[in-house]
């Protein structure tokens, strides 16, 4: 029970993108197409996923035990940091298929800030190791959806008429405030 | 860019990035061991502050150091947390942190101060995430609503607000806050009766 | 280039949410009030000044492929001063900004000018650059929290206003919206075209 409101809350209730901010940069970077947001969202999964396990239990038995969590910022992103990069070497040889599909975003996810964000907040909201893994993969669908959506729109818009000085940019984020607001629908659900 | 400079870079030899890396970590991590043992002292007073203020804010007066007598207690699923407050030596009141679930984005946290009697004294929110303008008049900088709270006794005044046949006024346009709150005094108030007194 | 430009592109030739649109997250999570933007800017541009001057300082010491993961901690190393620090002197703006402190750490922007300026500048280049920078991001940061603020809650660094009706408990009747989520989003957008429109001028 407490897992699916652990699922709910984060795809839906409070979207790591769209109540939470975190991953702005490469969701009005990356999102113009769908299918390039789509292996986008695969890759932050992949990534978020693993590094919140890792993190998890490097704050567990190694910060906590040793009493030395204010190391906690620099320890979490060079573990992302290295891990994107392992990620992408052995991605590289086991499947090589896989690695052309999300190869060029891996680089780009050490500055995603949802990953480490995640990773933060599952410590912070005290999950034991199967709740922050649920936790992690949440939000990463709820990054997923959030983007997937966007794209689709961003789409559209190419084909409409959009004031000259709308262009581009500033329309997106007017975009994006209204998809938030349509998931501040589901606020009140869990 | 006039003044760019030589790029004398080191050569990316094996051990020289060993070496690079591990002097970087190892010169951060000392002046962060060095920062955090000075800030040490200051970040656990400011914390201390911030509950003692809590504290104060819901009981009556008392000469006790605040917080220096705890006790807590187990319940669904979380803690709550007693801070007795004594003058001369005898009970004025205790402060309750108490929290609930329930709330419109989830997690609220309260400090509520009870009366030996069990009448409430004051309450104030210690964290929540209610939506601005309307769930977060709770608060006591935001609106008057939980002053309504104030000098009741839950034995005769019913924690749930009008809808569900209660005696509290809801916040407008914010029933689940509204529930929520109520939920968090009367887990509050259940504990101190049943054997939160002390 | 001359060192006034140095400073002031930063500030508005490249500023970094409105031109670039470099470090988005803390630029929409944070400026729910301008006091907040304000304290969220500052907080970055000590973190930019700091790595921007130690980056150019150990530049040639670094060896080219061990250059990002050194550039992290260092950058790491002053979130982590910024976050000691804060909590322990100013508690109350700590929990406000929360979450977005530690992220200071994967904000663009500070490894971007860390890579692509300090590490290929003299000391005196690149500290004038991480304080334009820096500077810009606050001044940008501060508009969006005080627009945010001043249509969300009615008020300006906490001075209410009076600009909104009352309802009967005497509370403003605001335009919440500007200070949930939608709102950022929304105020950011034509806050950019506003922008784009005066930069042409100038231009």
């Amino acid at each position: 029970m407490d897992y699916i409101i652990i699922i709910i809350s984060a795809i839906f209730v409070n979207n790591i993108l769209l109540a939470q901010f975190l991953g702005v940069c490469p969701f009005i970077g990356v999102s113009s197409k769908v299918e390039t947001s789509i292996g986008m969202a695969g890759a932050v999964t992949f990534v978020m996923v693993i590094a919140t396990i890792v993190t998890y239990l490097l704050q567990k038995y190694v910060l906590e035990a040793f009493g030395i969590t204010f190391m906690q910022t620099i320890t979490f992103i060079l573990v992302i940091a290295s891990l994107v990069q392992l990620v992408e070497i052995i991605l590289k040889k086991v499947s090589p298929a896989l690695y052309q599909a999300l190869g060029i975003f891996l680089p780009l996810i050490t500055t995603n800030c949802a990953v480490l964000g995640v990773a933060i907040l599952a410590v912070q909201k005290d999950y034991n190791l199967i709740g922050s893994v649920v936790f992690a993969i949440s939000n990463a669908i709820g990054f997923g959806l959030a983007l997937v959506i966007f794209a689709g729109l961003r789409e559209h818009m190419d084909m409409v008429n959009i004031p000259k000085g709308m262009k581009g940019v500033p329309i997106a984020f007017v975009v994006a405030g209204l998809l938030a607001l349509a998931f501040m629908g589901f606020t009140g659900l869990v | 860019m006039e003044r760019r400079l030589n790029m004398a870079k080191k050569e990316s030899s094996f051990l020289n990035m060993v070496l690079t890396l591990f002097m970087v970590t190892f010169i951060a991590s000392a002046a962060l061991g060095y920062l955090y043992e000075l800030t040490k002292g200051p970040i656990a007073a400011s914390k201390l502050a911030k509950l003692n203020n809590a504290i104060t804010q819901v009981v009556p007066e008392f000469d006790t150091i605040p917080g220096s007598e705890i006790y807590k207690m187990g319940i669904d699923g979380d803690t709550l947390v007693f801070y007795p407050a004594r003058k001369n030596g005898e009970l004025v009141g205790t402060a309750v942190s108490t929290f609930t679930n329930n709330g419109f984005s989830g997690y609220i946290k309260l400090m509520v101060g009870f009366l030996p009697d069990g009448t409430i004294h004051n309450i104030s929110v210690l964290e929540h995430e209610e939506t601005p303008g309307l769930g977060d008049k709770m608060q006591k900088n935001k609106s008057k609503w939980s002053i309504q709270f104030n000098g009741k006794n839950p034995a005769d005044f019913k924690l749930k607000v009008t809808k569900d046949r209660g005696d509290v006024d809801a916040i407008t346009a914010s029933t689940i806050s509204s529930r929520a709150f109520c939920d968090a005094v009367d887990r509050a108030y259940k504990a101190y009766m049943e054997g939160g007194k002390k | 280039m001359s060192q006034w430009k140095n400073f002031s592109k930063g500030i508005f030739k490249e500023n970094a949410v409105f031109v670039l649109f470099l470090g988005l997250c803390p630029t929409l999570g944070v400026t729910s009030s301008a006091i907040n933007g304000l304290g969220m800017g500052l907080a970055t541009t000590f973190v930019l000044v700091m790595s921007n001057l130690v980056v150019s300082i150990v530049k040639s010491q670094i060896p080219d492929k061990v250059r990002i993961p050194s550039f992290i901690v260092i950058i790491a190393s002053f979130v982590t001063m910024v976050e000691l620090v804060m909590q322990a002197y100013i508690p109350a703006l700590f929990e406000q900004l929360g979450l977005f402190i530690p992220l200071i750490v994967v904000n663009c922007l500070v490894l971007g000018r860390s890579e692509a300026f300090a590490s290929k500048n003299s000391v005196l280049s690149s500290i004038i650059d991480g304080v334009g920078m820096g500077l810009g991001f606050s001044i940008a940061l501060t508009i969006l929290g005080g627009v945010r603020e001043i249509l969300g809650s009615g008020t300006i660094f906490g001075f209410n206003l009076h600009m909104f009706p009352v309802d009967e408990e005497g509370n403003p009747i605001t335009m919440i919206v500007f200070v949930l989520a939608p709102g950022a989003f929304i105020a950011l957008g034509y806050l950019i075209v506003l922008i784009n429109k005066i930069n042409k001028k100038n231009a």
